[in-house]
């Protein structure tokens, strides 16, 4: 077919309707936000059924978890200038941002992995109670779309690679991680306050 | 190397089950005979398996759910005809461990494969076209849905064959459903056969709430959707607030199974509670996600049959808004006998009595269309008066049910087995099948056969009432639901009506092949092929087009000027089409593999993950990551229809639209 074209020219002639993508994306994320709203229900319910075992006062490390909170946040800083970059089509300064939120990203993972290997050394893994289950099950969640998230990453940053410039489906793309990076700070931002400052103090 | 899994898992020795995989070989074997013998794989592959035509995908989900109809229905039978002979020291012929299976069987395939499969269907046949849309939002998500949720279903019909399925009803109450209890594979197979289908599902939700949103022809104001339109717009609301949930409570339950955590559990501090509250916070959502797309095809089928506007669209439509709102603050009705306290109860209790406000809204407002309109007794429309009449009695009950005193009497008794399946048969099936049998000519360019309809109707009608009213009865008597044999003299007469009814209902069933059968046969029959594309002289766009409609629906799309914009023009004489205008090259995307590809590989992950043979999930898992992200790299989805191709086949349609015009 001669009218046959390529995905690019395609969305650059699309008749009336934007591009729906970050819009349903926007509808996805709301759906996690359900599933968080729920596991925060479930470890509100739980939270205090040690069956014996610690509570959070004996298994928290605040200053652990304050310099992951730092990192996670400054995460989210650092894919903000990405942001900045992508849209000014600089691709190299953009995949540069991306690399550090990568780094930053994986450092918050191995610290919080570290968290969770010590706490079932010790056996306190989320066997031992329903408290440590559900604090599991939150965290684990988290770190869980944080693991997605840095795959996700990888991805992109392997697509833009040699690239100069960056199609509308690429910004799109990347406008969801976006929104997907911001929205795990946020949920930590709950998850900091309600499990680990809450349980401690 | 094969987890659990070994030669003892397939029951061989139970002549049951023998004799359905032999039955379902045969018939399988068949099929798959045929397509090689007509050569047909490449055609099926082409254009359905892959297909991203959401009219394509609406009949498979379509298929998918007829199928599961009769599994669910067979295990439905079995049930009454174990009651009907069980009694008074006979065992009957189904050992409780197998019944236990069966009960928990059909709810499971007739809510999540039957209803969800078929409500699925028929918003993906109708919703673009209704509003006058050339797609879905994500035609890649869509055929990704209906994977996920035909592998599920497949995942569950394995369990028939290869190991057995869960013991512990449709939701799978804990502590019954954890390991403690239910070593075996069977609530395995049940958590990840939900949780896949509930994937599939959540996409879809969000998939046609885009869509409703992003893609309405021009002019097409909120109120001026089509009712079917708006109810599949709070539908798709509610599975995106609920479904979430139900993942949640899937996945707590088998961490629980699978880690020994203590969610649940009776140690370790766990709480049973908790998963009734987490899952019924989905599941009464899920009934309203079910009945309230009934309702708007019942809205479509009235208005059209009683040639007349619908009555009261406004109050239609608030009333679809609220009961959407209240559906989420009436789950504890469910377990009233939790013993939550008089005033949680009076509050969840006082709730569920006011959803019957709205919906008594809309009962009225179909009754009202058909006041002083010429209605037309069309085989849809027995469906329709049948609903009316059954969901009404449902109603009633459900009302009974919702004041916690008379609960505390009720609760687990064959009287809420009852008050449910009066209102999913006689409101979301009865709906369905209209529905189906309203949209047929439209999907595929003829019409169903009518008498053979109307049998159906009224073996299913009738044969509700026998298989269903004496279960109130019991209920008053007594009896509790799951109940494998019993020895109480007066039930046994209730009981054996109510097999009479079931009897009724398959032969209702029966009457349904025959129709397709007869109508697929007779298809080239003048009577029976739509040539304008409008064979019911409806009111809303997606009549306006061709049946079957092209693939890409509208060649222009239509202007929405008036609510029921296809009968506002056909009115002040417009022709929707705008046949012979200017036609442009039109945007479509692509056929997919990896919708089926996905599905493929998340069915390897859940079969490897119930049997505990991690290497196979983990290969499932990484195939479903690498299809993804090959997906992802693809830039090649979608491209132009030329506009010789748009005109040969818009052409085409104005020769048959003339030739039926002629022939009037």
């Amino acid at each position: 077919m001669a009218q046959n074209m390529t995905a690019d020219a395609a969305h650059a002639h699309d008749e009336h309707h934007e591009s729906p993508v970050v819009f349903g994306f926007w509808l996805y994320l709301m759906t996690d936000c359900i599933i968080f709203g729920t596991l925060f229900a479930v470890f509100a319910v739980l939270r205090d059924q040690f069956a014996g075992g610690p509570t959070g006062h004996e298994v928290f490390e605040l200053s652990g978890v304050g310099i992951e909170t730092a990192i996670l946040l400054f995460s989210s800083i650092t894919y903000g200038f990405g942001m900045i970059a992508a849209h000014e089509n600089k691709v190299s300064t953009m995949r540069t941002w991306l690399g550090v939120t990568f780094l930053l990203g994986l450092g918050f993972l191995f610290m919080e992995i570290r968290e969770f290997s010590h706490m079932v050394a010790e056996g306190n893994g989320p066997d031992r109670s329903a408290f440590l289950s559900a604090f599991f099950t939150l965290v684990g969640t988290h770190g869980l779309h944080v693991t997605c998230g840095l795959l996700w990453m990888a991805v992109l940053l392997f697509q833009t690679a040699g690239k100069t410039e960056l199609n509308e489906r690429m910004i799109g793309k990347l406008t969801c991680l976006s929104l997907f990076w911001h929205f795990l700070d946020i949920v930590w931002i709950c998850v900091f306050t309600f499990v680990y400052l809450m349980g401690v103090l | 190397m094969f987890g659990k899994l070994t030669l003892s898992a397939i029951p061989y020795d139970v002549p049951i089950l023998v004799g359905t995989f032999i039955g379902a070989a045969i018939a399988g074997l068949a099929v798959v005979g045929l397509i090689t013998y007509y050569g047909k794989w490449g055609y099926l592959w082409r254009e359905w398996l892959t297909s991203v035509d959401h009219k394509r995908i609406g009949v498979m989900y379509i298929v998918v759910a007829l199928v599961a109809l009769f599994r669910g229905f067979a295990d439905a039978i079995m049930m009454r005809s174990q009651l009907a002979l069980a009694y008074a020291g006979n065992p009957g012929y189904l050992p409780p461990h197998h019944y236990d299976q069966i009960f928990s069987a059909h709810g499971t395939i007739m809510i999540f494969f039957m209803a969800m499969a078929f409500m699925q269907g028929l918003m993906n046949i109708v919703v673009p076209l209704q509003i006058g849309a050339r797609d879905v939002a994500f035609p890649f998500v869509n055929t990704l849905s209906f994977w996920m949720t035909t592998i599920s279903f497949l995942l569950v019909n394995v369990s028939l064959f290869i190991g057995e399925f869960s013991q512990c009803g449709w939701l799978a109450y804990p502590p019954l459903s954890e390991q403690q209890f239910s070593p075996g594979v069977g609530v395995d197979y049940y958590i990840w056969a939900v949780q896949l289908s509930g994937v599939g599902t959540l996409l879809t939700g969000v998939n046609f709430f885009a869509t409703i949103v992003k893609m309405r022809a021009p002019g097409m104001t909120y109120m001026r959707m089509p009712v079917f339109t708006w109810t599949i717009f709070c539908t798709t609301v509610l599975i995106m607030v609920a479904f979430p949930i139900l993942t949640v409570a899937m996945g707590l339950l088998g961490l629980d199974r699978y880690l020994g955590m203590h969610f649940f559990t009776n140690d370790g501090g766990g709480n049973q509670m908790l998963y009734l509250s987490v899952i019924w916070g989905w599941g009464h959502p899920e009934v309203y996600i079910l009945v309230l797309p009934a309702f708007g095809a019942f809205s479509e089928i009235t208005q059209t049959f009683s040639r007349k506007p619908l009555f009261g669209y406004k109050t239609m439509v608030y009333a679809t808004a609220s009961i959407m709102v209240l559906s989420l603050v009436v789950w504890v009705h469910h377990f009233f006998t939790m013993g939550a306290g008089p005033n949680v109860n009076a509050f969840f209790g006082i709730m569920t009595m006011i959803i019957a406000v709205p919906t008594g809204v809309k009962i009225f407002n179909w009754l009202f269309t058909m006041y002083k309109g010429r209605v037309e007794f069309h085989a849809t429309m027995y469906w329709v008066i049948g609903f009316m009449i059954t969901f009404s009695i449902g109603g009633m009950t459900g009302v009974m049910l919702a004041i916690p005193a008379s609960d505390f009497v009720l609760h687990n008794s064959l009287f809420v087995i009852a008050h449910f399946h009066n209102v999913i048969i006689g409101g979301v099936y009865f709906g369905y099948v209209a529905a189906m049998n309203f949209w047929f000519p439209k999907a595929f360019g003829f019409k169903l056969n009518e008498a053979w309809g109307k049998r159906a109707f009224w073996l299913w009608f009738v044969g509700f009432y026998f298989a269903f009213m004496p279960l109130y009865v019991l209920g008053f008597e007594g009896m509790t639901r799951r109940m494998n044999h019993y020895d109480n003299p007066e039930w046994h007469m209730w009981l054996l009506i109510a097999e009479v009814g079931a009897v009724l209902i398959a032969g209702g069933i029966v009457c349904q092949l025959t129709q397709l059968y007869v109508s697929i046969r007779d298809r080239n029959l003048a009577e029976n092929r739509d040539l304008t594309g409008d064979p019911w002289n409806a009111r809303t766009l997606e009549w306006s087009t061709s049946s079957p409609p092209p693939f890409y629906n509208f060649a222009i799309l239509p202007e929405v000027h008036e609510l029921d914009a296809f009968a506002h023009d056909k009115e002040a004489g417009i022709d929707t089409r705008q046949a012979g205008g200017n036609y442009q090259p039109i945007h479509m995307p692509k056929n997919t593999a990896c919708g089926f590809l996905i599905g493929a590989f998340s069915f390897v992950l859940g079969f490897g993950a119930v049997w505990y043979i991690w290497w196979l999930a983990a290969v499932g898992l990484i195939g479903v990551i690498a299809t993804v992200i090959a997906r992802s790299a693809n830039n090649d989805v979608d491209y132009y229809v030329p506009v010789s191709e748009v005109v040969r086949i818009e052409q085409e349609h104005s020769h048959n639209l003339m030739a039926a015009q002629a022939a009037e």
